[in-house]
């Protein structure tokens, strides 16, 4: 039974083609009711579906026909659902759509609607193949896909120095992920000869476990560099910060809620590799745990609201990586889902904020807004309570089984875990507070944003506030293995009571006794640069690795290898063809006599060459 | 053998029959019905129609093949074979000649040469393309070949008042009218080796010969000549370059894509059905005539600065690829020389195109620095060409890394590392003078502010051959599919 | 005719062959060697018909029929070249017309 499951890639593809074609002609009306219409249909067509197709057991697999077929080697056009899939989904069109929507206000002054549309639609294209997929091939394809628009989209404004610079940065590192990537697939194609996920898993399945490191181990760790890129784990984060300079829509969607969940998604679909790779699985639990503390810290230093937001996204995608890490799949994706709702809402809040003070996002230069944006402040501090891990709220639900887990994998990394909420919880309500109370700092005259903009917010944070009660683990259950082990519940009194005391210092410092946290960070001194400045981790790169590389490529590479070989090679063969190319035009002399000369010539040699090769045999 | 013209001939000839009739149709409607030139666009339509009757036949040839489960139907008393190879060849020149015929009227315009024999002419050379890839007589293929080369002299030498014009079609007509002298020389051998002109008993008469029996070797010289000539491979292939030159650009596009693929069919069949039993006579031949071509179509390619020059090196470059594939001659080197013999067909065309449409009143357009700033001034195009560019080039995802890729695996496959190994240092060649057009248009300043001489018909040729030079390089299997059918069995 | 073996029409069309050949490389007027050309398809004729001959089948001959054809409709095309070459240049001479090289 076909569901046509192509449609739900293909409408947004038809999105795309149809405002590039025509955007730069009709008017915005048509280019964002083509733009939201498309989306929607694939979210309604994502809900059919799914609806057909519950419960959704085992997975549906639709075969399109062969893509590259050569020798033994053969990769088939074939997408695919099963319940993990059906969760993805349904997060990235539905989060999506409300996306789309808001960013027809909020792009509404902006040059280049059109192509914003365009670029938008060609994300969710890609990103809905990147999760249909049912091949690690064709996932790879939506995964370059998904960088390739995040690339445009960074560099939006292409006018700004910094957006070209940010959006080359993101390119860069992404290619160091998708280079692992690539060699993961190429290790999955000699070990087990096919990239098909229904023969890569049976495969490993049968293969024991590996204590020491091996093959699977291998490919686990390379496929986790290519996690490390997209979805911005130590040490690739360093893109997605910058990536704030693309139109905050784009930070919502394609830097918070979707494509940088990516690796989070991939991992989880992988699981029978990394669960027979546990050294690899380790690997990745003690980087995102890792990722996760020290991107909050940078987090609770930053002015930048946008900046607060993005380093609070890599520090949540830490979580999500430790909970695939600990081998709580469910739990992992299930944090993505929450975290879509949340850290989607955030950043809309935020840019509802950024719209209200006409591009202002310096946290110092606003103040006491909640008087002029009451919507926005409400639909914030929802999506602030819902990070913050309160219960009854999402945020609490989907943390506290990512900790839970990790505690009964390691103790230790649950109280990292769970010192890091608290400092999330800080971070948060510092920048509501810096925003929202106190007296309004700036110059001009905030005001509310349009409806289009503040309803997806509304929406948005309903989902936030109730997101923890939808049953994702449970739907998940058949899909991944069970987790052994009883959890200890009263841990979740730990965090709960962490989170809360993150607030209340944030209420102490910025609104009770504002003036307080700037003596701490002066009393802190070094301490307090180390981290506003982000560890120095953007400035040892750079003398670590591009200083070198770029100096080293401009002397070495460039004098030696790229004047010497590489030149010399091109222009040795292109030199010494150009060499050759004159001795041989010459031979084209133009006149047809000496033409004939050369086929008759040619058939003697033809002759005598055929009556030896014949004579010889 | 007592009916001489049975309801099987009569529906395998079908397009043939149609190609013929419209033809000469356009050449009396041209003073008939359509005096005036400004109406000859109207002959497109009439040729269109001509095309749809055409592929109608194909269509039910096709389908008769394959509802029947045949491999082929042979006609007029063996003389004629349709099969999946003849099928695939055919519908590939109906592609082509509508997109030529598209593409030209604007051009012909502009110089003064508008005449409504052109579009007969290209259905007659189509004709005899169809008995190329069709016939399996001597005679058949032999007619075939030259009434498609007879139709290639006139349209070459169709700018009468141009010196360069009819130099070239002088200089082709010449070494044409040599080569198939030496080609027919050959075949009256065959036909005395064998008391036969049907290609099976030649292949039956030959395989019982002696391997260095000196007839034999005579015979297969002078057919190997004849026919390597045609596709222009070195060092027969001195006419191309000059001819292609010469040659009104869109009729350029129509040798370089038609011809070459027709005379590839006519190799094919020659080669893998009289010749195949004498296979260790022919391969080092065929090896060598392989090798110059990519060395002197390679090499001669960079110094050039006129492109329609530098894209006739490039082709014989490109038929020494496709010789290679029959080299190797297993399975995939056989759906690699269809594949690649197409995708060629499709890169090549478009390329051609973009410098139709740069042909304009006051501007020959041929030379690279033409093509300076063109993403400046018209990017569509630009971007385009620079999709032929990397498919002429062979890097993914083109359609033109998909044909590389075949030939190179069957050589791997079968053996021939030193052969894949020479083939892939020309690929590194090529890179180089196909990437001085690309350097031209998206890095040098813009000189020429005149617009192209775009129209609805190069749109819709660039468009479709763009389409599917990019759509075989991303997804390639519905297209290897159709090559796999065109094997001979 | 019965006691003419067939070797003797098959050498005689070989030298007729190579004459044409000759004839087009070393003639320089273009009408020259378009005659050249014709002398070689000639020879073919007469291989085709001596071969036809001996095994007593018709196909050789009816080959024949079409290589003179096809040699007239050569000529026809080639003389229209070579006149419209002619008309541009005020010239025969195939060293003259190199316009087209390198």
């Amino acid at each position: 039974m076909m569901e046509q499951l192509w449609l739900i890639p293909a409408l947004p593809l038809a999105g795309f083609v149809v405002n590039g074609v025509l955007g730069r002609r009709v008017s915005k009306a048509v280019v964002h009711t083509v733009a939201i219409g498309t989306v929607a249909l694939s979210f309604l067509w994502v809900l059919k579906t799914l609806s057909a197709l519950m419960p959704l057991e085992t997975a549906h697999v639709e075969r399109y026909g062969t893509w590259i077929a050569s020798g033994s080697l053969e990769f088939a056009l074939e997408f695919a659902v099963d319940r993990l899939t059906a969760v993805m989904l349904l997060v990235v069109t539905g989060v999506g759509l409300v996306i789309h929507i808001y960013s027809v206000g909020y792009m509404a002054h902006e040059g280049g609607y059109y192509r914003f549309f365009a670029f938008l639609n060609l994300f969710m294209f890609f990103m809905l193949t990147l999760v249909l997929a049912n091949n690690f091939l064709l996932l790879f394809v939506g995964w370059e896909g998904v960088g390739l628009c995040s690339y445009l989209l960074i560099g939006f404004y292409f006018l700004r120095r910094s957006a070209t610079t940010a959006g080359n940065k993101a390119f860069i590192v992404n290619r160091i992920g998708d280079f692992g990537f690539s060699l993961a697939m190429f290790l999955m194609v000699v070990t087990f000869g096919s990239l098909d996920f229904a023969k890569v898993f049976p495969a490993v399945e049968k293969m024991p476990v590996e204590a020491a490191a091996g093959v699977v181990t291998a490919i686990c760790l390379l496929l986790f560099v290519g996690a490390t890129g997209k979805s911005a784990q130590i040490p690739l984060y360093v893109w997605l910060p910058d990536a704030m300079e693309g139109p905050t829509p784009v930070s919502a969607l394609i830097h918070a809620a979707t494509m940088v969940t990516a690796g989070v998604y991939m991992i989880a679909r992988s699981w029978p590799l990394f669960t027979h790779a546990p050294l690899a699985m380790d690997v990745v639990a003690t980087i995102g745990l890792l990722t996760a503390l020290v991107a909050a810290t940078i987090g609770m230093t930053q002015f930048d609201i946008k900046k607060v937001f993005a380093y609070s996204t890599v520090s949540q995608l830490g979580y999500m990586i430790l909970g695939v890490g600990v081998g709580a799949f469910g739990a992992g994706i299930f944090h993505l889902v929450t975290h879509a709702f949340f850290k989607a809402l955030l950043f809309l809040g935020s840019g509802s904020v950024i719209h209200a003070l006409s591009g202002e996002q310096d946290l110092r230069k606003m103040g006491g807004l909640r008087k002029h944006t009451p919507i926005t402040f409400v639909t914030l501090v929802c999506a602030g309570v819902a990070i913050a891990g309160v219960p009854p709220f999402s945020g609490f639900f989907s943390k506290d089984e990512i900790l839970l887990a990790a505690h009964h994998h390691h103790p230790w990394m649950y109280w990292i875990g769970a010192l890091t909420a608290g400092i999330t919880a800080f971070y948060v309500f510092r920048a509501i507070f810096l925003c929202f109370f106190g007296e309004y700092r700036g110059e001009g005259r905030p005001h509310e944003s349009p409806p289009s903009m503040t309803i997806p917010l509304i929406v948005l944070a309903a989902l936030s506030l109730g997101g923890g009660f939808l049953p994702v683990p449970h739907f998940l259950d058949p899909v991944f293995p069970a987790m052994e082990g009883q959890h200890e519940s009263a841990l979740v009194f730990v965090s709960v009571a962490l989170g809360l005391a993150g607030i209340g210092v944030a209420a102490w410092f910025y609104v009770l006794r504002p003036g307080l946290a700037d003596r701490v960070a002066a009393s802190l001194g070094g301490l307090y640069r180390l981290v506003y400045n982000k560890y120095f981790v953007d400035e040892i790169y750079w003398a670590a690795v591009v200083r070198p590389v770029v100096g080293g490529s401009r002397t070495l590479l460039w004098r030696v290898m790229d004047a010497g070989v590489i030149d010399g090679i091109v222009n040795g063969i292109g030199g010494r063809a150009r060499d050759a190319g004159r001795l041989v035009r010459l031979l084209q002399s133009g006149n047809i006599r000496s033409y004939a000369t050369w086929v008759l010539l040619g058939s003697v040699f033809a002759i005598i060459g055929m009556g030896l090769a014949g004579g010889l045999r | 053998m007592s009916q001489y013209y049975t309801s099987t001939d009569h529906f395998v000839l079908i397009p043939a029959l149609m190609l013929a009739l419209f033809g000469c149709a356009v050449l009396l409607f041209d003073f008939l019905i359509f005096p005036h030139p400004k109406q000859r666009k109207w002959l497109i339509v009439f040729l269109i129609i001509g095309e749809i009757f055409t592929g109608a036949g194909l269509w039910r040839q096709q389908s008769f093949l394959s509802s029947y489960g045949l491999n082929e139907l042979t006609a007029f008393n063996g003389t004629l074979t349709i099969d999946g190879f003849a099928l695939f060849f055919n519908w590939l020149f109906v592609l082509l000649s509508v997109l030529v015929a598209i593409v030209s009227y604007r051009y012909l315009e502009i110089e003064n040469e508008h005449h409504g024999e052109y579009y007969g002419l290209i259905l007659l050379a189509q004709c005899g393309m169809f008995f190329m890839a069709t016939g399996t007589d001597l005679i058949t293929l032999f007619l075939g070949l030259e009434l498609t080369a007879l139709s290639f002299y006139v349209m070459v030498g169709f700018l009468r008042t141009q010196k360069r014009s009819n130099e070239a079609a002088m200089k082709y007509l010449l070494l044409g009218a040599f080569s198939s002298g030496l080609l027919v020389y050959g075949f009256s051998l065959f036909y005395g080796l064998s008391g036969s002109t049907k290609i099976v008993d030649v292949a039956d008469a030959l395989a019982a010969r002696e391997p260095g029996d000196p007839l034999v070797v005579l015979a297969m010289a002078a057919v190997a000549v004849g026919v390597l000539f045609k596709v222009s491979a070195a060092p027969f292939h001195m006419w191309a370059p000059d001819a292609y030159e010469g040659a009104p650009t869109t009729i350029t596009a129509f040798l370089a894509t038609g011809s070459k693929a027709a005379s590839f069919a006519f190799l094919m069949r020659i080669f893998l059905g009289p010749l195949e039993s004498a296979r260790p006579t022919w391969e080092p031949l065929l090896i060598g005539a392989a090798v110059l071509s990519l060395f002197i179509g390679n090499i001669a390619a960079v110094t050039q600065t006129n492109v329609k020059r530098l894209l006739a090196y490039s082709s014989i470059s490109h038929a020494g690829y496709i010789l290679l594939g029959l080299i190797a001659g297993n399975e995939t080197g056989l759906i690699g020389v269809a594949v690649y013999v197409a995708v060629y067909a499709f890169m090549t065309l478009g390329a051609f195109l973009v410098l139709v449409a740069l042909r304009r009143r006051d501007l020959i357009g041929e030379d690279i620095e033409d093509l300076a700033g063109l993403m400046e001034s018209s990017p569509g195009y630009a971007v385009l060409m620079l999709i032929f560019m990397l498919s002429l080039a062979g890097i993914p995802p083109t359609a033109g890394f998909i044909g590389k890729y075949y030939i190179l695996l069957a050589l791997i496959q079968t053996g021939h590392y030193t052969l894949a190994v020479i083939a892939a240092v020309f690929v590194a060649v090529a890179i180089y003078y196909y990437f001085r057009i690309v350097r031209a248009m998206f890095v040098s300043e813009r000189k020429e502010t005149a617009p192209l001489a775009s129209t609805f018909g190069i749109k819709v040729a660039l468009a479709v051959s763009g389409v599917l030079t990019l759509g075989i390089g991303i997804y390639p299997d519905p297209f290897l599919r159709m090559a796999g059918f065109s094997l001979i069995r | 005719m019965a006691g003419v073996p067939l070797a003797w029409y098959l050498i005689l069309s070989a030298i007729l062959f190579a004459l044409g050949i000759a004839g087009f490389l070393f003639r320089r007027n273009l009408i020259t060697m378009f005659m050249s050309i014709e002398l070689m398809l000639n020879a073919v004729n007469l291989s085709f018909v001596a071969f036809s001959y001996k095994f007593g089948r018709v196909d050789g001959q009816i080959f024949t029929f079409f290589v003179m054809v096809v040699a007239a409709a050569e000529a026809a095309v080639g003389l229209a070249i070579i006149l419209a070459v002619f008309r541009t240049r005020k010239t025969l001479a195939v060293d003259e017309i190199d316009s087209l090289k390198y």
